[in-house]
């Protein structure tokens, strides 16, 4: 395993401040350079890690360039139909209600084929954490456009920009969610720079917290890049991203508990 | 006065050459090879070891977690 | 402990035997003719007694994704529907088939195709035992013919899926779904403990983690799993077949036919007898794995066989299969959501015993 290295003398045990973390397989993910879900798949794993969930958490992972999440992550999954996550998690929370239960999905899986089952989970309040990564764009597929594809934007089958005359306009869904009182905390993230990746953790380190409530779903939104269906690299797909996609899809808290929670602090905040 | 060192270790043949850990490096350490790896891709690495403060900005943007951070005080 | 009798609609029966079969959860959608399957279990609420889950789910589509989750966990998990639902459910049911889990399915079915009618009818036969959904894969299907069976077949549906961890199905009518009869119910059972090894719950340190999927991008590995499938199934046919006879010992005419048909057969049986026509019913309890060897061995002494179904045609061709040209074999049975007539048949088994 071929390694660069920086100044050897600094490398011993003692000082390592940050590495992958273990709760994420050796496999090679499968995306293509610079995509968002293996940073967003890092911080689950992390979370994961520190909060102890590893025998109390089962995923749902969707259809889609995340098909092969289980590879990835080492917890119990279980692989949903198309847009079924949301049926699927409410099943196992209500049977195994101690259990950490999330759904990762992307815009086609949560935002066309599952926006019934995303929203009817979300309105029965399930106790689950939906995680939404919005590409606006249908990557594993070969880049065909989504719900989510913004208003002129190209795309395989919109080669001439998305017209909303036609194609109807995009969908907010994290906004919609919001207005379903069954939703606890709501919030749209990303995770193209450290400082967005910090609080993407700090948002899923709050959500594990909420499910031990009980009071209700949370949705994680994470604009994210598709380098390869945008036709654009990595460092260009996430500027465009930031001058596209953010003003459509701004980041930040859409709802957030309006009770104080109690709560020791965790041994792990100082990472955040 | 303690200055901050630090020191990245780089996954090379896992990594996907995105760039984007060289554009959020704040200090400029790192930079892309000029060769490839076994599957084509020009690599980062710390082309500028010394000016590296452990910050593991590349670390936690990397999406394939090919960076592992040292830091000390020297 | 001892059974209780009751005067119970068909539906009521299996929500009831669901409850005391211990099953873990229901999850289920409003369609004629099976919706009293829903509301008494809301009514009795279980979760309340056994912690049994019970909730209506926005669309079938959801409800057998529920299933899903809810069997990878390793849970007693049920959806009911009717025909149209159960074509919603085609993939979620392939997903289940195809990830080797357990769990019952129940279909009231009622005329379609499309949207219609309401009445009982027998033409999802095809659906059922040859598929529904994509892909090679059998589903274990039980057809009751009394209010008596949907009850029993609950818990022998449950035990039955564990074993192979196979979907099965109950193939019901909306003849016997709505009919009141006399039900002895079982004991209830308490909700298992035990966790099968396959499910997921969590993963602990002891063990690998636990994915459960249908999905392998290896086509080598995809056959054998294929392979296994085919395994599994012939192991169903060796050992679970199970039928009925009716007054077969001395028959040289045959009906085969399950369901509400087999009632209505039982009776044309009587009324042929009665005229000196002697006919005898095989009853399939199971349609897959259907009874083929008990059929062919049975045609050996018949000159005709009649496949009584209320639809165009669909079980005469296993019954085809099994009898393998020994001897002529017709189909009969009202469609659109009529009840076939015990008279009917009498008239059309004459009709080809005259005819030839």
């Amino acid at each position: 395993m071929a390694v660069a290295t920086g100044i050897k003398e600094v490398i011993k045990p003692e000082n390592l401040v940050y590495k992958k973390s273990k709760i994420m397989t050796d496999n090679v993910l499968s995306y293509c350079p610079g995509c968002g879900h293996g940073t967003a798949h890092r911080i689950l794993a992390e979370i994961i890690e520190e909060e102890d969930l590893q025998s109390r958490t089962i995923g749902i992972c969707p259809v889609g360039c995340s098909v092969l999440l289980y590879n990835f992550l080492d917890i119990d999954w279980q692989e949903a139909a198309h847009g079924r996550a949301p049926a699927l998690a409410t099943a196992v929370k209500r049977l195994l209600p101690d259990r950490f239960v999330f759904t990762y999905q992307g815009d086609g899986d949560l935002a066309a084929i599952g926006t019934a089952e995303t929203i009817h989970a979300c309105n029965r309040g399930e106790n689950i954490l939906i995680i939404f990564v919005n590409n606006g764009i249908y990557g594993m597929t070969g880049g065909q456009m989504a719900p989510t594809t913004l208003p002129g934007m190209k795309s395989s089958t919109s080669p001439y920009g998305r017209d909303v005359k036609l194609m109807g306009n995009p969908l907010k869904m994290t906004e919609i969610v919001a207005t379903l009182p069954g939703t606890y905390y709501v919030t749209r993230q990303s995770v193209h720079t450290a400082a967005n990746v910090k609080k993407t953790k700090k948002a899923m380190r709050k959500a594990f917290q909420y499910q031990k409530l009980g009071k209700g779903t949370c949705f994680i939104e994470i604009v994210s890049n598709c380098p390869s269906n945008w036709k654009m690299t990595p460092v260009e797909s996430n500027k465009w991203m930031e001058q596209n996609m953010f003003p459509f899809y701004p980041l930040g808290d859409i709802k957030v508990p309006v009770e104080e929670i109690a709560q020791k602090p965790s041994n792990s905040e100082k990472n955040d | 006065m303690a200055k901050i060192r630090g020191s990245i270790v780089v996954d090379v043949e896992r990594c996907k050459g995105c760039e984007v850990c060289m554009v959020t490096c704040p200090t400029g350490t790192i930079a892309m090879a000029k060769e490839v790896n076994h599957k084509g891709y020009f690599y980062a690495f710390p082309a500028n070891p010394e000016l590296c403060i452990g910050c593991a900005n590349c670390a936690m943007v990397c999406p394939d977690g090919v960076i592992t951070v040292y830091k000390t005080k020297i | 402990m001892e059974k209780e009798l009751r005067l119970m609609k068909g539906n009521e029966a299996v929500a009831e035997a669901a409850i005391r079969a211990g099953a873990d959860g229901y999850f289920g959608y409003p369609i004629t003719p099976q919706s009293e399957i829903l509301e008494y279990l809301m009514e009795a609420k279980p979760w309340e007694t056994t912690g049994m889950v019970v909730l209506q789910a926005e669309s079938e589509v959801a409800a057998i994704n529920m299933v899903y989750g809810g069997a990878g966990c390793g849970k007693k998990v049920m959806t009911t529907s009717s025909s149209p639902g159960i074509s919603l459910k085609q993939e979620g049911i392939t997903y289940i088939a195809g990830a080797e889990l357990p769990c019952l399915i129940v279909n009231v079915v009622r005329g379609g195709p499309g949207l219609g009618t309401i009445q009982p009818a027998q033409s999802d036969y095809f659906q059922a035992t040859k598929g529904g959904g994509h892909g090679d894969y059998h589903l274990i299907v039980l057809a009751p013919a009394s209010v008596q069976e949907m009850a029993d077949f609950v818990d022998l549906s449950f035990e039955l899926a564990f074993k192979y961890r196979n979907p099965v199905m109950i193939l019901s009518d909306g003849a016997i779904g709505q009919m009141v009869e006399k039900v002895w119910l079982s004991p209830q059972k308490e909700r298992s403990k035990t966790v099968p090894s396959w499910a997921t719950t969590g993963k602990p340190s002891t063990r690998e983690r636990i994915i459960i999927t249908s999905l392998d991008l290896d086509p080598y590995a995809q056959e054998r799993f294929n392979q296994k499938l085919i395994d599994k199934y012939n192991v169903i046919r060796e050992n679970e077949v199970r039928f009925e006879e009716f007054q077969c010992d001395d028959a040289e005419y045959l009906f085969v036919a399950y369901g509400i048909s087999a009632r209505v057969c039982q009776k044309a049986v009587q009324l042929c007898r009665a005229e000196g026509i002697k006919v005898g019913l095989l009853r399939p309890i199971t349609l897959f794995p259907f009874p083929s060897k008990r059929i062919n061995k049975l045609a050996d002494k018949m000159k005709l066989i009649l496949s009584i179904e209320m639809s165009a045609g669909q079980m005469v061709e296993d019954v085809m299969l099994s009898v393998n040209g020994k001897v002529p074999v017709y189909h009969f049975g009202r469609m659109g959501g009529i009840v076939t007539a015990p008279d009917e048949v009498v008239e059309f088994l004459k009709s080809k015993i005259i005819g030839g």
